[in-house]
């Protein structure tokens, strides 16, 4: 189980908040098809420290940018994003 | 290698128990094989067995960092059926659970196949509506599959809550009666001692932690033993695929999630059948030990942590006690979590790599157990001949850029809502 600080919320239970996807996999708006594929699909699936998109879907509803290890599940920091 | 049989057993009884070898040797890795499999769980050993057993190739080492079948392959349900939608699925599972059918007699290993059936509960006429055209599709395809009546289910499973006020009301089912369970560290070790018998080396304690690469060809693995020569090489690591394939430069279509599943104290007879539900996720069987196995939802956030949360427990046990009450009076007695390999398109991935003679065997998300032998079969001809067979040619790599995902619940590309 892990605590999330949301900047807006303070800290919560993670089941409030949903995993959305790891940054790198953000897909900018004018990506091309191939790059589109690349960075859908192409995956770094970290094993360690992870900077990774979550929204607080059963709290405020907000994105945030958690730096998080995926082995340990420690979390270093939690931002609103995107950055205001 | 001691033949299991019955007269063996008598013998043994009666001389004190003393003269069973070991099931496979401890082999020091040689310098350079034919082919090198990555990772000996449940498919590694079941692909090395074949490539010796059906391909003639006798030069093969299965290198496994910690212990053979330590991995997903004992940290399932034990679940073993073929019940899917889209056809290429359906060609792959049958396959496998075809192969299961004789498979203690092909590796002179009991694995305790039980073809208890495979119950899929529906609870809703939209439910019924979706069963019923799976059904059609796996009858089409020669699959067994059978409707089934609440009344029929009520007499399978007298257990489950009926009643028409209860918090999932049964409305219906579809069950494929071949389906069922399968006892999954026999699985490993019976691959071990058939694939060790016909030459194949299991080298345990053997952690890769690189490859050569010469021009594009892969031509050793780089391992905790030294570097190993390697003719074709075999990813087959479950969890661990984006890990592996990192070594080689390769960034895969596959997130590391996790997957709990869980034990009660062990209790005489009750459920002899697999359950499993339509609009829940959640999985209820009794093991050959008496213990009720569940399993649900994974924690839908990548981690390799092997160590769930808490509240998957109380949501997979709040699932299985609407639907069989009689639950509620038991003990849980252990709970584990597995890394899976969560693909893009929920399907598996058996297919050739940009790198020469690297292949990849992974992203089975939670459903690699039930196959492991016909995902051993299909992979070891790949590794045998180069090639995928035409049950293993939709899985392939480059499907993803293509568009030609395996989409089973349509989902699209997050691995989290599988």
């Amino acid at each position: 189980m892990m605590l999330i600080a949301c900047p807006h919320c303070g800290p919560r239970a993670h089941v409030e908040f949903s995993y959305e996807r790891t940054m790198d996999a953000v897909l900018p708006l004018g990506a091309t098809p191939a790059d589109a594929a690349r960075i859908l699909y192409q995956r770094e699936n970290p094993r360690g420290p992870s900077l990774e998109l979550w929204r607080h879907t059963h709290g405020c509803g907000g994105w945030l940018r958690l730096a998080r290890n995926t082995l340990t599940h420690e979390i270093a920091e939690v931002l609103a994003w995107p950055p205001a | 290698m001691t033949r299991f049989s019955a007269l063996a057993l008598l013998c043994e009884g009666v001389h004190g128990q003393k003269g069973w070898t070991r099931h496979w040797r401890d082999p020091a890795p040689a310098k350079h094989y034919d082919v090198v499999v990555i990772g000996g769980g449940g498919h590694g050993l079941a692909t090395a067995y074949y490539l010796a057993n059906s391909h003639g190739v006798r030069s093969v080492a299965v290198l496994e960092r910690a212990w053979i079948g330590g991995g997903n392959t004992g940290r399932n349900t034990t679940i073993v059926r073929s019940n899917y939608r889209l056809p290429e699925l359906q060609r792959l599972l049958e396959f496998s659970l075809k192969t299961w059918e004789t498979l203690s007699d092909e590796l002179n290993y009991n694995v305790m196949f039980s073809q208890r059936g495979a119950l899929v509960l529906g609870h809703s006429d939209a439910d019924m509506t979706k069963l019923a055209e799976r059904g059609d599709a796996l009858r089409c395809a020669g699959i067994d599959a059978e409707l089934m009546s609440r009344e029929e289910i009520g007499r399978l499973v007298p257990l489950l809550d009926l009643s028409a006020d209860a918090r999932f009301p049964v409305v219906g089912g579809l069950i494929q009666r071949r389906g069922g369970t399968a006892r999954h560290d026999a699985v490993a070790w019976g691959f071990a001692r058939a694939a060790d018998a016909l030459g194949v080396d299991i080298v345990q304690n053997c952690e890769v932690t690189g490859f050569e690469i010469v021009a594009g060809k892969v031509t050793a693995v780089v391992t905790s033993r030294g570097v190993i020569g390697a003719g074709r090489v075999g990813i087959c690591v479950a969890g661990s695929s984006g890990v592996v394939a990192g070594l080689a430069g390769l960034k895969l279509p596959i997130e590391s999630h996790l997957l709990q599943a869980f034990v009660s104290e062990p209790v005489k007879p009750m459920i002899d059948t697999v359950i499993q539900s339509q609009s829940m996720h959640c999985y209820i069987s009794q093991s050959d030990k008496g213990e009720i196995v569940l399993g649900g939802d994974p924690d839908y956030y990548p981690t390799y942590s092997q160590r769930g949360s808490p509240h998957r427990i109380e949501h997979v046990a709040a699932q299985a006690i609407a639907l069989m009450p009689a639950l509620s009076r038991l003990r849980m007695l252990r709970g584990w979590a597995g890394t899976t390999d969560m693909s893009f398109d929920g399907s598996p991935i058996i297919s050739p790599t940009p790198v020469e003679g690297l292949y990849l065997n992974g992203g089975w998300c939670y459903g690699g157990f039930k196959a492991t032998p016909g995902s051993g079969r299909v992979y070891a001809h790949m590794l045998a001949t180069g090639e995928a067979d035409e049950i293993a040619a939709p899985f392939s790599l480059d499907r993803f850029a293509r568009g030609a995902t395996i989409d089973e619940p349509g989902a699209g590309p997050a691995p989290q809502a599988r």
